[in-house]
């Protein structure tokens, strides 16, 4: 750990002008497994890579349905993407209670980001240590938001989160002005061969270890099941695999049995 | 004798001790802060009637849009007392919206949904709010109030267009509410309501016909209602927006009246 006395809380700041205690909080995002969204004219899509803690153990859930129209996948610590998601599915709910209709978007993500900020102005509290990525549709078409620990969010095209995400960055940038105009079986293909670009060349996505939810207009957020998983990862059997090597910018390669550890003792995903 | 005191009248035996078998009251103890000690004329009173009373809202659908139709009179009991009490409001470019009963009720919950929509507005997402959802907040509204004991005393018209199509609500102090193709509220529930529904039994509407249907009402309730006036406001909100017209007098004919002897 690169230890250093500006980092004591998260008011401090460094000399340099840097906020130590939110930068760390960056890299816990880095330590959950890669996730993708991305969206066409009509539907925003979120996949995500479940890890298993162990041999043992059930693949930890991602993709945390938020309402019919928003549903949100996670990277970093699971505990504060649950309390995010409890909180964004309460304001959802009482939106709907009040207004007879769902939560536009972007008002939420503003929320959402209201909520996330405090903590990064506080000396005794600490910023979440978890990105979303946020699918929705709404009035305004189809959503794709990224919050980051240090509060800032984005609207975005398309966006990956997680470690080794950068190879999944580099798919959909270069793919990019394909996604508009094309339709949900080729925009699931597109973000399932981003999300393989994170993969070591050892491991391949198959029904246990890949999670899709879709979102578009009449077609309430579904998480796909079994049956639909398999039939979208038979898009992508076979085709050959690009960036098999990690050009990660997850953490320094010499600290990647590091996280082994940390999972144990706080669940991250 | 006197060893033993006076007999007759001794002194207390027991001083600022509890009466027997009760507790001690300590001088600031928390427990004196408790109910019994507070005077008794702590309550909160609530408006039980209303003062400043409005009359009817009449509103009809037609093929693309809504109308709304309420007279400016403020009335003090049977005193008419105010005559420019404008109580049909726009909302929003979609939205009108048309209330009767307590005039001071109608103004307050009128500036909290001003500045819910300048909020809005302030937001800058290019959402605005949508009739359906402004009907269901002053369902919300309204019943949390009466659940308090404490209601606003209206009735509530939302006219609006939602997703291309007219709307029309109704919500009342009590929050019960409903949706219709035409709303009449106070007397005009009685005495236009079975008028609109004449009208629109033989087909849809265009724009002319529900104005003048609506001005009929007007002129039919200003006859009947005695808390009514002749001065009233129409409002029309189509796809193209809304637009209230000026305070616009009916012409009244009593004329017609000739069986009325006053003696």
């Amino acid at each position: 750990m690169f230890r250093n006395q500006y980092d004591s809380d998260v008011t401090v700041w460094s000399p340099q002008g840097r906020l130590h205690q939110v930068e760390y909080a960056m890299e816990a995002v880095k330590l959950g497994s890669a996730t993708v969204a991305l969206k066409n004219k009509q539907f925003a899509v979120l996949i995500a890579l479940k890890r298993a803690v162990s041999e043992l153990s059930a693949y930890q859930k991602k993709i945390i349905p938020i309402d019919d129209h928003i549903g949100i996948s996670m990277s970093g610590l699971t505990a504060d993407a649950r309390m995010l998601s409890r909180y964004m599915r309460t304001e959802c709910l009482n939106y709907r209670y009040a207004h007879d209709a769902p939560m536009p978007v972007g008002r939420l993500i503003g929320m959402v980001g209201n909520k996330m900020q405090i903590c990064t102005q506080r000396y005794d509290k600490r910023p979440l240590g978890v990105g979303l990525l946020v699918a929705g549709y709404d009035d305004q078409g189809p959503h794709i938001y990224q919050t980051c620990p240090s509060a800032n969010f984005f609207d975005c095209r398309a966006m990956a989160i997680g470690a080794r995400s950068q190879s999944a960055r580099t798919y959909l940038e270069k793919h990019l002005t394909s996604f508009h105009d094309c339709d949900l079986q080729d925009l699931v293909a597109h973000g399932l061969r981003a999300l393989r670009d994170t993969l070591p060349n050892e491991v391949d996505l198959n029904t246990k270890n890949v999670s899709i939810a879709i979102v578009g207009p009449k077609t309430p957020l579904r998480v796909a099941d079994e049956a639909e998983l398999s039939r979208f990862l038979a898009l992508v059997e076979g085709e050959e695999r690009r960036g098999g090597t990690a050009t990660g910018d997850a953490a320094p390669s010499g600290e990647e049995p590091q996280p082994q550890v940390r999972i144990v003792i706080i669940n991250i995903n | 004798m006197a060893f033993m005191g006076d007999t007759l009248s001794p002194a207390p035996l027991w001083h600022n001790g509890p009466t027997p078998g009760a507790f001690y009251n300590f001088p600031a103890n928390s427990s004196n802060l408790g109910p019994a000690s507070r005077p008794l004329q702590d309550f909160r009173a609530h408006s039980a009637s209303p003062i400043t009373t409005t009359t009817s809202v009449i509103a009809v659908k037609f093929d693309k849009g809504c109308v709304i139709a309420a007279d400016t009179l403020g009335s003090y009991g049977s005193l008419a007392r105010f005559r420019d009490c404008p109580r049909v409001m726009k909302v929003n470019d979609l939205i009108m919206l048309g209330s009767g009963g307590d005039y001071a009720d109608f103004q307050y919950l009128r500036d909290i949904i001003e500045q819910k929509i300048i909020d809005e507005q302030c937001l800058g997402d290019g959402l605005n709010l949508k009739p359906r959802s402004l009907h269901c907040w002053l369902t919300r509204v309204l019943y949390n109030k009466r659940s308090k004991m404490d209601p606003l005393w209206n009735n509530y018209v939302v006219a609006g267009i939602q997703d291309g199509e007219p709307f029309l609500g109704a919500v009342d102090k009590l929050g019960t509410a409903y949706e219709d193709a035409a709303i009449a509220t106070g007397l005009g529930a009685y005495m236009a309501t079975p008028l609109i529904r004449d009208a629109t039994e033989k087909g849809p509407l265009d724009e002319e016909s529900a104005k003048a249907l609506v001005r009929k009402c007007m002129e039919v309730l200003f006859y009947r209602d005695a808390r009514s006036f002749p001065r009233y406001q129409l409002g029309v909100v189509t796809a193209a927006g809304v637009t209230i017209d000026d305070t616009v007098e009916l012409k009244h004919d009593w004329s017609l009246a000739h069986m009325i002897k006053m003696k």
